[in-house]
């Protein structure tokens, strides 16, 4: 059934981005907001605009019934999740179906099972994709250990099988760490989510995180290629490109292939991304996870494949079979995006909520800014600190490394801090102009980087 | 007597809970002292303890818990 009105369930800048898709395919877009959103850029946008409840994030846009009530009131028949919120919810996949609307993503048993991280992990093993080794599940007791540590050898991380946030995870560089260190995993785990249950994972040292991007109709399943994002501070990403530098192309086609094989296997329908550690040492890389929803490093592909993954999901999710070939998909150049956040970088990123005075954005060739800022638009404090992408291209990475430095440098908004500092930084980087960078290289290099006043306003 | 109030330090999300399963930080009638949590509040997705400033006792609670706030925004009232 061909999609006519979509429903936007999000907010922010993946909101204008869904808008300005949708668009390009004649639909009628309906935006939902939250009354902190009422003067927002997407309401502005759309088509039309309803109100789904109160400011915080719990009664609006992670209010399934209220989500739904509004868009069949609206008359749409699709609804877009975005990312965050409601994208990676199962039971609102249901619901949106139940209300006779299509959901723009994969079916709500593709997401529950990838979103179950010891299911996921064992559908990759089945299709002999490469895991981090370690333990299939939880171990019963220490000794159940012996054979695996035997086996991996150290370090290992001890993580918690209920885990979560980075919490109940340790790492033991030998074998007295682990006798010292697994008690208290346990220890933290039944405090924190009331399940004792520990498992063991290889610790890879200087891991890189690269992911690929899919697209799949539910039958057949391309890729576009991969990305770099181990710049991340606190596990949240702050940097990305495409393609991933380190990944030479021969293990980048192996990669991608797999990629493919992967999301085929589980009939997935839309746009996803498979994340992986990349051991650039052994060129071995490990399946961590995939994500069911477009990711907010989506433009970076685009650039360099010159494909609308936006677009083209909307298109597949209103039945549309794929409509690229594998071979019609090509690297050209080089794409860098920084994620500039509602964030003062002199104050441990403490989030920076507030009301913009003025903004002037960066342009020309190969340049895009993603956003929903506009002078005098307001920051509210209830939801993610995502302002919006710079993104550049180029034909080369150091040259998209030399466009990046002068569209950051037009790039000024005033009345709120944000991480704009951070990039100046980073593309100074001698680190990072090498792309000689691993997860953990952005918090040890802010351990003891002070940033200069720059005067950015605020 | 005399009341006090404890502020919101941030705009964002009140919690009076430190998780969902956990309870209420302070009940009103509690003893509170200087320093004591009396609540949370989420700007952009940090989470950030309110600690009272005032001693004495919760006389009510002037939000509900997931209530927006903004900064200044009166918290607690605190009998003393």
């Amino acid at each position: 059934m061909p999609i006519k009105t979509l429903f936007i369930a999000n907010r922010g800048e993946i909101a204008v981005r869904i808008i300005r898709a949708a668009r390009q395919l004649g639909l009628r877009t309906v935006q939902a907001y939250s009354e902190a959103d009422a003067s927002s850029l997407p309401v502005k946008l759309a088509d039309k605009a309803v109100c789904i409840g109160k400011s915080p994030a719990s009664r609006s846009y992670l209010n399934i019934d209220a989500v739904i009530a509004a868009a069949k009131g609206a008359g749409a028949d699709a609804v877009h999740p975005g990312y965050g919120f409601l994208a990676e919810n199962g039971d609102f996949a249901d619901a949106v179906e139940k209300a006779n609307m299509i959901f723009v993503g994969p079916h709500s048993s593709t997401i529950r099972n990838l979103g179950d991280k010891v299911m996921a992990r064992k559908a990759a093993a089945n299709i002999g994709l490469p895991t981090v080794p370690g333990s299939s599940g939880r171990l019963e007791n220490l000794e159940a250990a012996e054979p695996m540590l035997n086996e991996i050898g150290f370090p290992v991380m001890i993580k918690a099988a209920a885990g979560g946030g980075g919490r109940g995870i340790r790492t033991a560089f030998n074998r007295d760490d682990f006798n010292r260190l697994a008690p208290q995993a346990i220890l933290e785990a039944q405090t924190a989510f009331g399940d004792g249950g520990i498992y063991i994972e290889a610790y890879i040292q200087n891991a890189r995180h690269v992911e690929v991007q899919v697209l799949g109709d539910g039958e057949r399943v391309i890729h576009c290629y991969d990305r770099e994002c181990s710049l991340q501070r606190r596990r949240q990403k702050v940097w990305e490109e495409a393609p991933a530098p380190p990944v030479p192309d021969h293990v980048r086609q192996g990669l991608c292939q797999e990629a493919v094989k992967f999301a085929e296997s589980v009939g997935y329908r839309g746009a996803g991304t498979l994340e992986f550690l990349y051991d650039a040492a052994t060129e071995q890389y490990y399946f961590l996870e995939m994500n069911t929803r477009i990711q907010v490093e989506h433009p970076v592909t685009e650039l360099v494949t010159g494909i609308d993954l936006v677009r083209e999901a909307i298109r597949i999710a209103s039945g549309n079979p794929l409509r690229h070939r594998q071979e019609d998909i090509v690297i050209n150049g080089h794409a860098i995006e920084c994620r500039i956040n509602a964030e003062d970088p002199e104050n441990d990123f403490m989030p920076n909520p507030g009301t913009v005075d003025s903004v002037t954005f960066p342009g020309g060739p190969g340049v895009r800014f993603d956003t929903m800022l506009f002078s005098g638009c307001s920051v509210p404090p209830f939801y993610d600190s995502l302002l919006g992408k710079l993104i550049v291209w180029d034909d080369s990475r150091p040259r998209a490394l030399r466009r990046l430095c002068g569209a950051l440098d037009e790039l000024e908004i005033s009345g709120i801090k944000t991480t704009k500092p951070l990039h100046l930084a980073l593309v100074d980087n001698e680190r990072v102009a090498k792309c000689d960078v691993h997860t953990d290289f952005l918090d040890e290099w802010l351990s003891d980087f002070h940033f200069s006043k720059v005067n950015q306003g605020g | 007597m005399p009341s006090e109030q404890v502020l919101s330090p941030l705009p964002g999300t009140f919690y009076r809970r430190p998780a969902p399963d956990q309870p209420l930080y302070k009940e009103e009638g509690d003893r509170v002292a200087v320093g004591d949590t009396v609540g949370l509040v989420e700007v952009m997705k940090s989470f950030h303890e309110v600690k009272s400033d005032r001693a004495g006792t919760v006389a009510k609670f002037l939000v509900e818990n997931e209530d927006p706030v903004t900064a200044g925004q009166p918290l607690v009232e605190v009998l003393n």
